[in-house]
């Protein structure tokens, strides 16, 4: 069986220009001696004099820099050292990250008095330590640039400072005033903080007819109205994956952006471990349109139009057994597809679960149906304690507009959500806006909504604030400080206070409401301490009711298809655009498509070849043509009479006539001179908004909507990140399915296993020790080793980041991108396999190897990377000459070159402006401003332009963990120490620690031999990372067409 | 021509031997004398009476030779056992001296070797009296030249003879060529000139960024011998952070007001700077107190009006700093003060005896490395249980030392001259 893993087209077609390129590590064209050949030195575009003049003045300049005086540095001391404190030495402080709803107990590292990097909180029983790449990405948001760093006040077009909160407070007071007996609303997103909750009521109180408006960028109002329907509760409940054995999505991106992402990673986890020979994993099975997060991991995956999925829906109540009639689809494979999935869960009632992405209210009323049926309701879903991390219903944002309308609202208080981009018919919400006499924003920054508000007072930074949060109904989470406000900010609790004429501020009220539930200050303190308080609730049902199943599934009866439909989602790392001016989100490249820096159009090969006549899969050239150059296709969709243009980008495994737009891009300001301090200079100009293409039903905001599409003929370039590295065709990863692998646990890897033996010389036993020519160097005390199980990881991400914020690895911008210049020392390798219409994909997260027998380490000519006692593959910046010859001979392609000055660290002021537009783009200003720069981990050195870098294993980790050992005399200490990525993964697929030592978590994985290899591991370079095969739980032969299945099993 | 190759050869030879005694500047291993200064020099001299006694010619007043050791390693307890130990207590008292018990029997053979034969420097006026310079590169590069001035005179006259000779055998030769224009001589100066510019460049390239000695004025004459040497203050009462953190840490204003709230004035011995002026030692506590927003007329700090949280007036003090490490290394002192056992004068210098400190080291890594050579860990000893446990894991090294295959273990041998243990 012959399995073939790609990551691109031309890797599927084995284009020309594929194997071209694979043959070159770096493909600049090198100037001026790329273009010297058959013309004298003086028309080249650098002559020999310029050259020579470049070189007398670098010298020259070089000489006078060195003579100056050395800089006279200060040493400046506290004045008073806070008990607390130890210059150089990082605190912890548990917390809790907040954004639109979501929240994640974190623990953040401050270092000297800042928030440097943000970990999970492990004693959260929600997400038991994990962390998202939004969480991870946050702390950078506190030191954005473009944060409001003052109150304001409109003047004109422009905004004036307002120079006190008490003036500020005097404003508004008689603003207020002057709109007595009309209505005050508070538009939030959704708020589950307790005591703002009451802060809240006591306001409402205090101005009668005053209402409270929950808003959400993405709504889930259709579950919230289904659930009040079918269960009389309008809430959202808490949902157990790790009690499921079969786990059904019909478009639920539960892994990624569904709900509570990393609490379902958590426990998704629990059952995709293989614990034995014959483990038992859950069965995952996943019906969607596009190509989401979850649905790559699914092992399973069926695609259908948008438009289908409440036909989906009702097909599986009906084959369940549900007394509906479904209407009838045409798709064979998705029939089979439906009746197999039928049968699973018949097969595990009780165990099973069922959730949906649509906020359609019908089809969310035919899916709790489909649950109560499989006896989710009590097992899988939990009414015992809800969700409660969305609560806006869409009916009241449309109320409150024509409400403004009307006169009958006459102020508006914006806290934490911006409708003025995320809402469809945002022009309709502005104008209605620009009615209200008054208006006032607490948003952080000069956001689309903000800008229209007459007053602004910018509330704090989470990192800033103390508060709280209970995201599932008995699991608190709470907030503390860990700087001191940066700006002018006030919280928008203390604010409500103020204006409610309460006298106390909000740190004061939180700690009395605290102080008061918890019975003293003293569990107040234990509990700010944890971070948590959780009283363990029991999963409890919920009594479902079935009268209006009959009307639901007429309703969707009726839903409008078309030949061509779209389908609105968003990203692990944008999300719905709150986050969009955060570099290392807008970077990260996407789990599916590896495209940073924009949105797109993502469109099948199938629709690819009738909509741009562009045959990928099969016809080289086109895949070339398309793929070689970031130009790609611009098409224009329109939707409902509003249309949008974007680039088009082909990714296998989407539905044939579906198009996937990601939410959360082409922020804008209101003042285009001002867009780049107002939106700030990452978001600005980064993809395209597609909120506008949110449609309603007349109860509810659909987010898939029928479209037309037309080519258009320009271009436009994706930094994608995807096409940067080739494997050659050498196998790189294993997987198998899991009744193949309890028949023979060995047979996945009988490859590298035989691979092994016939390389070995004969005679000899030892594959790594015999295999070579070169000594065996012994690690006597420690030998770091990592182990990463493929069977978990989810391609979330959150590792990524994380890296980044632990390494201080550069942002680049998307020109750099564009050019493969992107210095992520940890990537995500996505692979498609098996059918093309509809692969099968696999995650591979890579980062330096750390080999021991390291290709990379005899190549420099310096020795600036050298092997260390310990195993790790050393990188010594200040020793690199940037010959890049290190890059070249690694076979994982992981080493990353600093071919600009992207921190600033070797330049004087602004030499980077000349470049921007050409090779870099705004963003690198962002990055280099002061302000951000605290952003910087202390004990990593900023690399400056010309060095290699790569994964160092976070020495500065393993350093401090042995530096503790040695302190606490006791080597256990070093056993599993925990790196960046590692700590960050939601999924625990990451184990890192002393090999050395047997007991060591690492070790433990590795003694898995059956799925234990290391990548390339025929070349001897003996890595120090480790995977582990996956295991699909499907009947499906991996990596083999589906219709040739049956056919390769025969040979 | 064969006669000038010869020549030219010579040259050369002579240019690489003067080079090879000039680059030779090895480090010599200073155990006994780092060990006395590091430990001992805080009370002891070896010549003469300081704190405690002269150490010169210890062996001939202590009953037997064994007796040093245990008396370094616990003096409390020989004075309350032994006779000599008791006179030597009643002599010095009250003064007792602290116990080493870290220094091992062949430490404090070195130390008590070095102090046999220390020769106290010479008087700097009696030098020029005729002593040797110990560096004799002077010597060798005054040897080169005469020989060169000679072999040149010998060349000339070699050239002078061999015109003679050629005009009374009639040969007719062009005139010579004069020895200023002479390529030989022309390819030899140059040479010369290249080596010793390329040398001096790089001697000066390496130091470039290196502030041995660097002495700045502080905004508060702070004297450390004053602190540290006369009144015995412990390093870490102030630079406490150097057991837990990577910085040894400045302290801050209030820790320095612990002591100062009582203490108003200098009445030590007279402070003298280089230059000859007298620091009002009094004076300085005056600034401190301005930094510290302290009134010393009423005893207490000033009233917050300005609602900063601080005492008007106060601020912290702004210390020029002298050990600056690049930005690319990373040290961490507690490494060296808790695990490692280092004393600060090891790199610092003795620092009590410093009126104002300077940068005792060039802090260059060629000098970190060669101390990670030489330095022994505190190696666990599975025999003893003595060492830190730690090192129980270093399985290699316990049966190699079994095995006699090695006698310690030193910070390179368990990776600490590899890069990413300093630069990452």
């Amino acid at each position: 069986m012959n399995k073939k893993y790609w990551q691109n087209f031309g890797d599927l077609t084995e284009s020309e220009r594929f194997q071209q390129a694979s043959q070159n590590e770096f493909q600049e064209e090198l100037l001026p001696l790329a273009e010297l050949d058959g013309k004298g030195m003086l028309d080249t575009p650098t002559p020999r004099r310029d050259f020579l003049k470049y070189l007398g003045f670098s010298t020259a300049a070089a000489a006078l820099a060195a003579s100056c005086e050395m800089p006279v540095k200060k040493s400046v001391p506290y004045l008073n050292m806070p008990d607390n404190v130890i210059p150089g030495v990082a605190n912890y402080y548990a917390s809790t990250y907040v954004n639109g709803g979501d929240a994640i107990s974190v623990v953040v590292k401050q270092r000297d008095g800042r928030p440097v990097k943000i970990e999970g909180n492990e004693l959260s029983s929600i997400t038991k330590g994990g962390t998202s790449a939004q969480a991870q990405a946050s702390v950078l948001d506190l030191y954005d640039p473009t944060r409001l760093r003052h109150p304001l006040q409109k003047s004109g077009e422009d905004f004036k400072e307002v120079p006190s909160f008490d003036a500020f407070d005097k404003l508004v007071g008689t603003a207020v005033a002057g709109i007595a007996g009309k209505a005050i609303v508070l538009l939030t997103s959704t708020i589950n903080s307790p005591s703002t909750l009451q802060i809240i009521s006591e306001f409402l109180a205090k101005y009668p007819g005053s209402r409270h408006v929950q808003y959400d960028a993405v709504s889930y109002s259709g579950m919230l109205l289904a659930n009040e329907i079918t269960y009389g509760k309008k809430a959202i409940p808490s949902y157990q994956f790790d009690n499921a054995k079969t786990i059904v999505s019909l478009g639920a991106d539960f892994l990624g952006t569904w709900l509570s992402p990393v609490e379902f990673s958590k426990q998704y986890s629990v059952n995709r471990k293989v614990k034995s020979k014959k483990p038992e994993l859950s069965r995952h099975i996943h019906f969607e349109s596009m190509m989401s997060l979850t649905g790559s991991n699914a092992d399973d995956r069926f695609t259908h139009k948008p438009s289908q999925t409440g036909a989906v829906a009702l097909a599986l109540l009906a084959k369940l057994g549900g007394a509906v009639s479904a209407p009838a689809i045409s798709d064979a494979k998705l029939v089979k597809g439906i009746e197999k999935t039928a049968a699973v869960l018949n097969a595990s009632k009780g165990a099973a679960l069922v959730v949906c992405g649509s906020n359609d209210v019908n089809i969310q009323v035919i899916v709790n149906a489909i649950n109560d049926i499989i006896g989710a309701n009590g097992t899988t879903i939990n009414w015992g304690a809800t969700n409660n991390t969305r609560k806006g219903t869409d009916a009241e944002i449309v109320q409150l507009i024509a409400d403004m309308n009307s006169g009958a609202v006459g102020g508006l208080f914006v806290y934490d959500c911006n409708p003025a981009y995320t809402y469809s018919e945002s022009k309709k919400f502005t104008d209605a806006l620009a009615k209200l006499p008054v208006s006032v924003s607490f948003n952080g920054t000069m956001d689309e909504t903000t800008e229209q508000c007459k007053f602004i007072l910018p509330s704090h930074h989470w990192l800033e604030s103390w508060g709280d949060a209970e995201p599932k109904t008995g699991y608190i989470s709470l907030l503390q400080p860990t700087i001191n406000p940066l700006f002018k900010t006030r919280p928008f609790q203390t604010s409500l206070l103020k204006w409610a004429a309460n006298t106390s501020d909000y740190e004061t009220y939180y700690k009395n409401f605290w102080a008061a539930k918890l019975g003293s200050l003293t569990s107040w303190d234990q509990a700010i301490q944890d971070g948590v308080i959780e009283t363990a609730a029991t999963t409890a049902g919920a009594t479902f009711n079935a009268g209006s199943l009959a009307a639901a599934a007429s309703k969707i009866a009726a839903t409008k298809s078309a030949a061509t439909e779209v389908v609105l989602y968003q990203k692990v790392s944008v999300g719905t655009g709150s986050q969009a001016n955060n570099p290392w989100l807008q970077e990260l490249p996407d789990p599916i498509s590896k495209v940073t820096w924009d949105n797109y159009a993502m469109v099948s090969p199938e629709m690819a070849k009738t909509l741009l006549t562009l045959d990928v899969m099969n016809n080289q050239r086109q895949a070339d043509a398309y793929e070689v150059h970031p130009e790609k296709p611009v098409v224009k969709i329109t939707v409902n009479g509003k249309s949008l243009e974007l680039p088009a980008l082909i990714i296998p495994g989407l539905n044939s006539s579906t198009i996937a737009i990601a939410l959360g891009y082409g922020r804008q300001s209101a003042n285009k001179d001002q867009i780049l301090d107002r939106t700030g200079r990452a978001a600005a100009g980064a993809g395209k908004n597609a909120y506008p293409f949110v449609t309603t039903d007349g109860s509810t905001f659909l987010y898939s909507a029928v479209a037309t599409v037309e080519k258009t003929g320009e271009t436009y370039p994706l930094a994608q990140t995807q096409v940067h590295g080739f494997t050659e065709g050498r196998p790189v990863i294993y997987e198998t399915n899991l009744s193949s692998y309890i028949a023979d646990p060995k047979a996945v890897l009988a490859e590298p296993t035989h691979e092994r033996a016939i390389l070995t010389p004969e005679g000899k036993t030892d594959y790594v020790k015999d295999g070579t020519m070169y000594p065996d160097f012994v690690k006597p005390g420690i030998k770091w080793g990592m182990s990463i199980d493929l069977n978990t990881c989810t391609g979330c991400s959150a590792c990524v980041v994380a890296c980044t914020a632990e390494n201080n690895v550069s942002v680049v911008g998307k020109i750099q991108v564009q050019r493969a210049h992107e210095m992520h020392w940890l990537r995500i390798d996505r692979y498609f396999t098996g059918d093309l219409e509809n692969p099968d994909v696999v995650f591979q997260p890579m980062l330096c190897q750390h080999c021991d027998n390291a290709p990379c380490e005899n190549v420099c000519p310096v020795a600036a990377t050298n092997h260390s006692s310990e195993g790790l593959n050393q990188m010594t910046y200040n020793r690199c000459i940037g010959t890049r010859y290190c890059a070249n001979n690694c076979p994982y392609k992981v080493r990353r070159f600093n071919w600009l000055d992207y921190n600033g660290s070797d330049s004087f002021a602004d030499n980077q402006q000349s470049l921007i537009g050409t090779d870099t783009n705004e963003v690198i200003n962002h990055m280099n401003d002061e302000l951000t720069r605290m952003v910087l981990n202390p004990d990593v050195t900023v690399r400056g332009r010309g060095v290699i870098e790569k994964c160092s294993f976070c020495v500065q980790r393993l350093q401090e963990n042995k530096l503790e050992a040695k302190k606490q005399q006791d080597p256990t200490l070093v056993r599993n120490v925990k790196t960046a990525c590692m700590q960050a993964c939601p999924t625990n697929a990451i184990n890192f620690g002393n090999v050395n030592d047997k007991e060591s978590e690492v070790s433990k994985a590795r003694a898995d031999e059956s799925r234990h290899f290391y990548v390339l591991e025929q070349l001897h370079v003996l890595p120090n990372v480790s995977y582990l095969a996956k295991i699909r739980n499907t009947d499906r032969q991996i990596g083999v067409e589906e219709e040739h299945g049956a056919a390769t099993e025969a040979h | 021509m064969s006669r000038y190759r010869k020549i030219i050869k010579k040259v050369f030879a002579s240019l690489l031997f003067i080079a090879f005694f000039s680059f030779n500047n090895s480090v010599m291993a200073a155990d006994g004398e780092a060990l006395f200064k590091a430990n001992c020099a805080n009370c002891h001299k070896p010549d003469k009476d300081y704190t405690g006694p002269a150490l010169k010619g210890w062996s001939t007043r202590v009953p037997d030779a064994a007796w040093i050791y245990k008396w370094v390693a616990n003096p409390a307890q020989m004075i309350a056992s032994d006779a000599y130990s008791k006179t030597l207590f009643e002599k010095w008292k009250p003064t007792v001296m602290t116990g080493f018990s870290n220094l091992k029997k062949d430490e404090i053979d070195a130390i008590m070797k070095y102090v046999d034969d220390y020769a106290p420097p010479a008087d700097p006026a009696g030098a020029s009296a005729g002593q040797p310079a110990t560096d004799n590169s002077l010597l060798f590069g005054i040897l080169t030249l005469v020989l060169a001035v000679v072999a040149f005179i010998l060349l000339q006259v070699n050239s002078n003879l061999r015109k003679l000779s050629d005009e009374k055998e009639g040969i007719l030769r062009g005139e010579p060529v004069p020895f200023y224009r002479n390529k030989t001589y022309l390819m030899a100066g140059i040479l010369l000139l290249f080596s010793l510019g390329g040398y001096y460049t790089i001697e000066g390239a390496i130091g470039l960024g290196r502030t041995k000695n660097y002495q700045p004025e502080q905004p508060i004459y702070y004297s450390h011998k004053v602190h540290a040497g006369v009144n015995q203050i412990s390093c870490l009462y102030c630079h406490g952070s150097s057991q837990d953190s990577k910085t040894a840490g400045i302290p801050s204003v209030n820790v320095c007001m612990n002591c100062h709230m009582a203490i108003k004035e200098y009445a030590g011995e007279k402070i003298v700077k280089e230059d000859g002026t007298e620091v009002n030692g009094t004076a300085e506590i005056q600034k401190l107190y301005e930094y510290a927003g302290w009134n010393a007329a009423t005893k207490s700090y000033n009233p917050d009006n300005n609602g900063d949280g601080v005492p008007d007036g106060a601020k912290p003090i702004e210390w020029v700093r002298i050990h600056n490490l690049p930005d690319h290394v990373y040290f961490n002192h507690s490494q060296h003060v808790k695990v490692g056992k280092q004393q600060c004068q090891t790199c610092h210098g003795n620092i009590q005896e410093m009126p104002e400190v300077y940068q005792f080291t060039d802090l260059s890594m060629g000098w970190c490395i060669n101390c990670h050579r030489e330095t022994k860990v505190d190696f666990l000893n599975k025999n003893t249980g003595e060492g830190n446990k730690f090192y129980s894991i270093y399985e290699k090294f316990h049966n190699d030392i079994k095995n006699k295959k090695m006698d310690s273990v030193t910070v390179e041998s368990i990776g600490g001259t590899e890069c990413q243990k300093c630069h990452y």
